[in-house]
């Protein structure tokens, strides 16, 4: 499988993960499943919802996914996946990582060094939640596509903050 | 009785891409039961080897949190929706 992003796209990120530096950085990957993949055509920003440790922890509350799900649909797009940094950390999961994912989707990783993005790599988990398989990270324009009438969005549930 | 159980995204592969589905039960607990039930593999992403809900996965019954109620014995009727939704967490260790 490969997860495709407009050069744009992925630029967004490793600016979002650099200007983050040295707390990580996270958001959401918004665009459409393709055959062979997904292809990421917008990135939405997320605050870190976490107060401690910063440096080596995100977290994308409830209400802010719930949210972003809500401006996917108004685009007629899909939360394929999300993304965060490694502050001076390979773009590889963490057992932190594992232990918190979510199947199906697309765990981009932006490693940045001293500020400057370096690495970044996408992962999946597997169905039987014992690791990542890594997925191929493509960036090129996305194909184009014939007009079609957007999708109804899914209700936005209102929520009030929770947490992990 | 059947209340409406909203769906997020990464769940979708296992629910036929559906968005919602209308669940039997009388409380939470037994909705996703129903769910699990009929999706089997979801079970290991909602709960941990406890069989306890894992603390990432957050339902809602309208907009209240489930947790701030009677968790999963919180009862349900078919006016209400109960919604699914994730919050994301990750760090390099």
């Amino acid at each position: 499988m490969a997860l495709t992003l407009a050069p744009a796209v992925l630029h967004r990120i490793r600016l979002h993960a650099s200007e983050a530096y040295p707390e990580e950085c996270c958001g959401l990957l918004l665009g459409n499943e393709r055959e062979g993949g997904k292809e990421v055509l917008d990135v939405l920003r997320m605050g870190n919802a976490r107060e401690e440790s910063r440096t080596r922890r995100f977290l994308i509350a409830p209400e802010d996914y719930a949210r972003g799900e809500a401006v996917a649909a108004a685009q007629g797009l899909g939360v394929m996946g999300f993304y965060h940094s490694h502050p001076d950390h390979p773009a590889r999961p963490s057992a932190f990582d594992l232990e918190h994912a979510w199947p199906w989707c697309s765990y981009l990783i932006a490693s940045v060094e001293n500020r400057v993005p370096t690495a970044v790599k996408s992962w999946v988990l597997k169905d039987d939640r014992s690791g990542f398989d890594e997925e191929i990270v493509e960036s090129r324009e996305p194909a184009p596509v014939a007009p079609q009438a957007p999708p109804q969005p899914a209700p936005a549930p209102r929520v009030r903050a929770g947490g992990a | 009785m059947a209340t409406r159980v909203l769906i997020p995204t990464p769940l979708r592969a296992y629910t036929e891409r559906k968005e919602a589905l209308l669940l039997e039960g009388k409380t939470v607990g037994e909705l996703l039961s129903a769910l699990t039930a009929t999706y089997a593999p979801l079970k290991r992403h909602l709960y941990d080897d406890a069989g306890t809900l894992r603390s990432f996965v957050n339902v809602y019954v309208n907009d209240e949190d489930i947790r701030y109620l009677q968790k999963e014995q919180t009862r349900v009727t078919d006016a209400d929706t109960v919604s699914i939704i994730p919050s994301i967490a990750g760090g390099r260790s």
